[in-house]
Order: structure tokens, then C-alpha cells, then sequence
């Protein structure tokens, strides 16, 4: 492949090769403080190459592909290379994660604790970690968690948080622009924009936490609380893992001990703050 | 890497690990579904920590699949054991069920089955009933063309299980110019211990040669290639040479299995009876360039050279006219 | 009319954690993971101490639950057809 970037994200390493120069250019700019794997090896290979040789020049259109793949992907166009390898990346893990348990979660971490936050897509999870993420937790992850299925730790997966459409705005309003790629818009998902972590986050992201709280939020709703039942939380977690199912006894027991360790709460809320909010009462109440 | 040829070296003699491309042959590896072999074949090698955790997810992994493949067998021994016929598992699965070396880090996709053509109907008919369903809405073209030649149902797909089901009813297309004896492969079959049946060993490798070869184009070769030289050197005797040396000519697939010996030995180093496999021709030096064409980033590379094969596989499955009308048929579909 | 008679496989093949009001199943033998809600559990546990068929099995549980109404029988045959779809039962 024409041009390479390998990056470390938590304990993935991602080796991707591009048959364009400009999608590894803006990923290096957005990645730049993100160690290089310490050993030069990686764990998966991403490809962002044209469907058909002749759409590397003409109307180019980039089709992500590496060791693994979804079939009947659309390819997408060169100026959303950027979002072309952070969905490579995704589906490495979406396809290729074996060794822990893949949570379609965002987490934060305090004091050594984390708070694993899941729900359907546009329920809010992402901004309300990279939320947390600035005001005094450090942000362990917006999209995937690691669970260690023997150890019980939660691991960091600290990629470029992706913000679509209102979301952008409200951590435009937190974070200094330097910490942001391009604005991307028209793609598949709506407007988009990368965020980095903080330093705090990337300078930690080899370090895990132990699980202290599962958290269901939803964003646009009256603000509410309630506890989750052990049973609708265990469905909630199995339908939010894409690897759970080809994990056996191993993970059927792992997911029961974080079950029965955590409390689970279910949050509605009308805006991000209040959510903030909420959970800095309950930490409280947790540590009390 | 510009070609598998560290991915053949590494299965073969994994002893002689040294300061490998790790990346590339990981996605070469991958991309040959060959990983779970490769992390059997490297265990307990000095190997870099990193790649050392890839090798130890892929057993783990490897586990699961056996698990989840005989799971499918049996779930279909469930359904079809009321209708009393042979049912022969074939392919990974059949390895995983016998336990053959073959099946080590062996992934599976689709549970493959062979029964008696007369009842395949009735066999239909119990799998739809035990909840599988036909795959996608096939045009009236396909479904009947499917019925009519090839060597198969149309796939099924299990409702809530989500896994396919291919029922056989012999090893090759009826287009297909070798003309295999079904009926000789269900009388040789052996049974195992639940009652689902598999192969003799002779048929098991015939089987995989013509899986090479004449059912498609070479993709996925290598893996295929190492079945069969995990299976000739699990079986190899004197009783077996002369088995598979009448059986590949009483299914008329000798050319295959001579083929298939060479280039076993010439990749992996394979001992092969010289009198069934004969000599290195210059057209295995074709077929060894085709299945290594796989460069360290998982890339298919020589496109030239699989679009020769490509057209080969179709070319051996079907007679001139009936391509050429089949071609025709599926461009006016927009296939 | 008696129906086919169903059996269950050993409690060592099937782990069983009790999740406020249901329960959650992994099944050794196909590695999958299924949540039940009573009556299946003690379902799993009379077909697992022996053989029986629908009549049977509606006749164990009234034995030893509270398992009473005409709607009982019914719910018997459908989810022994759940069961065995799942796999978590068998004829024998």
C-alpha cells in the first residue's frame, strides 16, 4: 500500500494502509500526541482502497477493507476518508475483537472506577462521556469498552470521540479547537466532527479501572432515574456486544460478575449538564 | 511480504521462526482463514508478546467455532434422524466430528451435508420444518438451475440460529465433466458415535482435491491444501495409498487428487505416493503462483492470473453453451 | 394421545444464574446463551431427572408447583417447542 499510519489505541494496535495520501494525513493530524505501538507490530490492518483501480483518480471512492470485512459495504468519498478509517478501525474490532469483551459503550474513569454507559445510537453516551471526560474524569472510551474476562478490569479504548450534528456543538463549547479534525459533512451518519481525548486520557490509556456503575442513558427525555433490573441489564449488555456470542462460558461468566458487582441505573435527561449532573449525585452516593 | 510464501513456511516448519514480517503474516493468515491453524501450528514458539496474544485469541476463538460448528450438526442429526437416511458430514465439520488433525484451528463456515439424492426432498422438508428457511428470494432462473444441475439445495438459512446449511447430494455440479459415484461415497461412509456418518478417508481427500480444484477458482486454496496435508499424513499406510488410489479413479477424479498430492508436497512438504501424484508439470508452477497470491497486507494480488483461474472454475463446472447461455441470462438480470 | 417424550441434558452442561425474575442459561454443548422465564427452569430440571412427555411433564408440576388453569396445559406444548428449538431439549 501506497502510504501507511500505525496507531495505538488502549491495547489495540492498528496498522492502515491507504491508497490515498489526505485520509492518513488528517488521521495523523487528529491522532498526533497517540503513541506509536511500542513494538511496531499490530493487532489488525485497515485498507482504504478503491473499489476498482481506475476510482483511485477518477471520482474516487474509498472501500474500506482489511483483515476483516463487511461484504456489501458502500464505499464512501475520498473527502470522508477521515470517517472511512475511523469506521475501519470500528469494524476491526466490531469483527475482529476475540480476546475481550466488546461493549458498544462509551466509560469514564474515577478514583480507579469507571462508569460503563450503553444505549442505542443518538441516546447520548458519547457526549455525555466526553463530557465527563472535562470536567474532572478521565474519558476511557466513546463508542467501544474492554472487558478483561478473567481480571473483571474495564480497559480504555481511547479513539477520536466522533460527534454528529448537535453533539459537535456542545463540546465545540468546552474544548480548544486544536483538540478537533474537520468538519465532515453529508456523510451516511449527518454532520460529523473528531474530537481528541485530552492529555490525561491519551497519557493513561494503558491503564485500566475496575467497574463501579452500568449506566442507560437517554438523551431529549424529562429528566428521570430509575434502578434496572439484573435481567433487563444482562439482555441490554448482550445485545450491546457484538463478539459476546462467539465468547462461550468465558464471557457468560464474566458478564454475570460485572452484573452482580454493579448497581445499574436507567437516566433520561433534557440535556447533557443535567446528566452530569445526575451521575456526580450518585458517585457521591456510591462512595458514601 | 509479496506473497503467502512466509504464511506456507511458517505452517510447515513453524521451528524455523525467525525475524518474520508478524503484521503481514497475521493478515495473510487471516485472510486465508488459515489463523487458527497458524496459532495451533506456533504454539508455544518464542514469538513477540503482542503476536503471541493474536495467536492465543485465535485458539480460544478456533474453540468456539468447533463448538458452534458440531452444535450445528447436531442440531441437524435432530432434525433429520426421524427420516432414517445416511447423513454425511462433510468438509471442517467433518474433521471437528472425527477429530482428525485436519480440524485443529480448522474454522468452519456453513455445516455441509451429503444424503441419497431420492431423499432430498423429505430432507428438505424436515430442516425447513426444524426452522431453517431458503436463503434469499432466488429468481425462477436460479432456483431451478440450481435444482436441476447442481450438486446441492439452494442454501438454507436457520431462522433464529442464523447459521447455513448446504445439503448435498454429491461432490460435484452435474455440469461438471468428472462424474464422481455418490452412491459408492454413502456406501463407504462411516458412521460415528451419535449416528451422523462422514466420509471414508480415501473419499474425505478426494472430496477436498475436487473442492480445490474443479468447484472454483482457487480461493481459499491454501487452507484447502493444508486439509490435505493434514489428512494424507494422519491417514498415510500402505492400505490407504491403495484406497485413494482406486477410489480417485472410480470417481474419475485422479488428475485432481495427482494435483492436489504435488502441490501439498511442493507447499508443504507433504510425502505423497510418486505413483498417484506423478511429476511436477509446468502447470503446477500456475497453480502454486495462484494460491500464494496473497501479499503481508491480505491483499489478492496477479489478477490476471485469478481471473485465468476464475474463468477455469466456471469453465469446469459447466459445458461452453450452458456458460455462455448463464452469463447471458444473469447480464440481462443485472446480476 | 400421548406425545413424543422430551429429555433434558445434565445439570453439569448447563450453567443457570438467577437474574431478578428470570434466568439466565449458558448451554455448554452449542455455547449459547438464552434467558428463560418460569415455567422453563423447572421444565429443564423434570426433564433433566427423566424422560416425559407433555402429559407427563403437566402432571410432574402441578406435583411439586403452583401450576394450575386450562391455559397451563397449552403453555406446556408451546414451550416445549420453544425448548427444542433452542436446543435446550430434545426428543428421546
Amino acid at each position: 500500500m501506497r502510504h501507511r499510519l500505525d496507531i495505538q489505541i488502549g491495547p489495540v494496535a492498528f496498522r492502515i494502509g491507504s491508497a490515498w495520501k489526505e485520509p492518513l494525513d488528517a488521521l495523523a493530524r487528529l491522532y498526533e500526541p497517540y503513541p506509536a505501538p511500542r513494538d511496531g507490530l499490530s493487532d489488525f490492518t485497515v485498507r482504504l482502497e478503491p473499489e476498482k483501480p481506475w476510482r483511485r483518480f477518477i471520482r474516487p471512492s474509498v472501500a474500506i477493507k482489511g483483515d476483516y470485512v463487511l461484504p456489501d459495504a458502500v464505499p464512501m468519498a475520498l473527502a470522508h476518508g477521515l470517517l472511512a478509517a475511523e469506521m475501519g478501525m470500528n469494524l476491526q474490532m466490531a469483527l475482529g475483537q476475540k480476546r475481550y469483551l466488546l461493549l458498544h459503550a462509551s466509560s469514564a474513569e474515577k478514583d480507579g472506577r469507571a462508569i460503563i454507559m450503553t444505549g442505542e445510537s443518538g441516546a447520548g453516551k458519547s457526549t455525555l462521556a466526553a463530557l465527563l471526560g472535562e470536567r474532572g474524569w478521565r474519558l476511557m472510551g466513546d463508542e467501544f469498552a474492554l472487558l478483561d474476562m478473567d481480571s473483571g478490569r474495564l480497559l480504555p479504548f481511547p479513539r477520536a470521540v466522533s460527534l454528529k450534528n448537535g453533539a459537535i456543538r456542545v463540546m465545540e463549547a468546552e474544548v480548544e479547537a486544536d483538540r478537533f479534525g474537520p468538519r465532515l459533512e453529508g456523510t451516511p451518519k449527518g454532520d460529523i466532527r473528531h474530537m481528541r481525548p485530552n492529555g490525561e486520557a491519551l497519557d493513561r490509556m494503558g491503564e485500566g479501572a475496575t467497574p463501579a456503575l452500568i449506566l442507560f442513558p437517554r438523551f431529549g427525555e424529562a429528566q428521570a432515574i430509575r434502578a434496572v433490573g439484573a435481567a433487563e441489564v444482562f439482555m441490554r449488555l448482550t445485545q450491546a456486544s457484538t463478539n459476546y456470542v462467539n465468547l462461550g462460558g468465558r464471557g457468560f461468566d464474566a458478564l454475570n460478575r460485572l452484573i452482580a458487582a454493579n448497581p445499574a441505573l436507567a437516566i433520561d435527561y433534557p440535556d447533557t449538564d443535567t446528566a452530569v449532573g445526575l451521575v456526580e449525585d450518585f458517585w457521591r452516593e456510591l462512595a458514601a | 511480504m509479496r506473497n503467502a510464501k512466509l504464511l506456507v513456511r511458517a505452517l510447515r516448519d513453524p521451528a524455523s521462526i525467525g525475524d518474520w514480517d508478524w503484521a503481514g503474516l497475521v493478515s495473510a493468515a487471516r485472510a486465508e482463514q488459515l489463523i487458527g491453524s497458524l496459532a495451533f501450528r506456533m504454539a508455544g514458539r518464542p514469538v513477540p508478546r503482542r503476536v503471541a496474544e493474536i495467536f492465543e485469541a485465535a485458539r480460544f476463538d478456533a474453540g468456539q467455532t468447533r463448538t458452534q460448528a458440531l452444535w450445528e450438526a447436531e442440531m441437524a442429526r435432530r432434525a433429520l434422524a426421524p427420516l432414517g437416511v445416511p447423513v454425511i458430514l462433510m468438509k471442517g465439520t467433518a474433521f471437528h466430528a472425527a477429530g482428525l488433525a485436519a480440524s485443529v484451528g480448522r474454522s468452519v463456515g456453513d455445516l455441509d451435508i451429503m444424503v441419497p439424492r431420492p431423499s432430498l426432498d423429505d430432507v428438505e422438508a424436515a430442516l425447513l420444518e426444524a426452522g431453517w428457511e431458503h436463503v434469499k428470494d432466488s429468481q425462477g432462473y436460479d432456483d431451478s438451475y440450481y435444482r436441476r444441475w447442481m450438486h446441492e439445495l439452494p442454501p438454507l438459512i436457520h431462522r433464529s440460529r442464523d447459521r447455513m446449511i448446504d445439503v448435498h447430494h454429491t461432490i460435484l455440479p452435474l455440469t461438471a465433466r468428472p462424474r464422481p459415484n455418490a452412491q459408492a461415497m454413502i456406501d463407504a461412509s462411516v458412521e460415528l458415535e451419535n449416528g451422523l456418518r462422514i466420509l471414508c478417508p480415501a473419499d474425505i481427500v478426494i472430496h477436498a482435491a475436487a473442492h480445490l480444484f474443479a468447484d472454483g477458482d482457487l480461493a481459499g486454496g491454501l487452507r484447502n491444501l493444508w486439509d490435505i496435508d493434514r489428512l494424507l499424513r494422519e491417514f498415510d499406510s500402505p492400505g490407504f495409498r491403495q484406497s485413494l488410489a482406486e477410489r480417485a479413479r472410480l470417481h474419475q477424479l485422479r488428475p485432481a487428487v495427482a494435483r492436489a498430492l504435488r502441490l501439498s508436497e511442493r507447499l508443504y512438504g507433504t510425502p505423497v505416493d510418486r505413483s498417484l501424484a506423478g511429476r511436477s508439470s509446468l502447470a503446477d508452477r500456475l497453480f502454486e503462483a495462484r494460491l500464494i497470491a496473497r501479499n503481508g497486507w491480505g491483499q489478492e494480488r496477479r489478477k490476471l492470473l485469478r481471473f485465468a483461474f476464475y474463468l477455469r472454475g466456471h469453465w469446469l463446472r459447466m459445458p461452453p453453451l450452458m456458460l455462455a447461455r448463464h452469463l447471458w441470462v444473469k447480464a440481462r438480470s443485472g446480476a | 394421545m400421548a406425545g413424543p417424550r422430551y429429555v433434558a441434558d445434565p445439570e453439569d452442561l448447563v450453567r443457570v444464574v438467577e437474574l431478578d425474575g428470570l434466568s439466565a442459561l449458558f448451554h455448554e454443548p452449542s455455547g449459547m446463551t438464552h434467558i428463560v422465564a418460569a415455567p422453563a427452569p423447572q421444565i429443564l430440571d423434570m426433564l433433566r431427572a427423566a424422560p416425559a412427555d407433555a402429559a407427563e411433564l403437566l402432571r410432574r408440576l402441578r406435583a411439586c408447583y403452583d401450576f394450575e388453569g386450562d391455559e397451563a396445559a397449552e403453555s406446556i406444548h408451546a414451550r416445549l417447542e420453544e425448548l427444542e428449538t433452542a436446543g435446550l431439549v430434545r426428543r428421546a
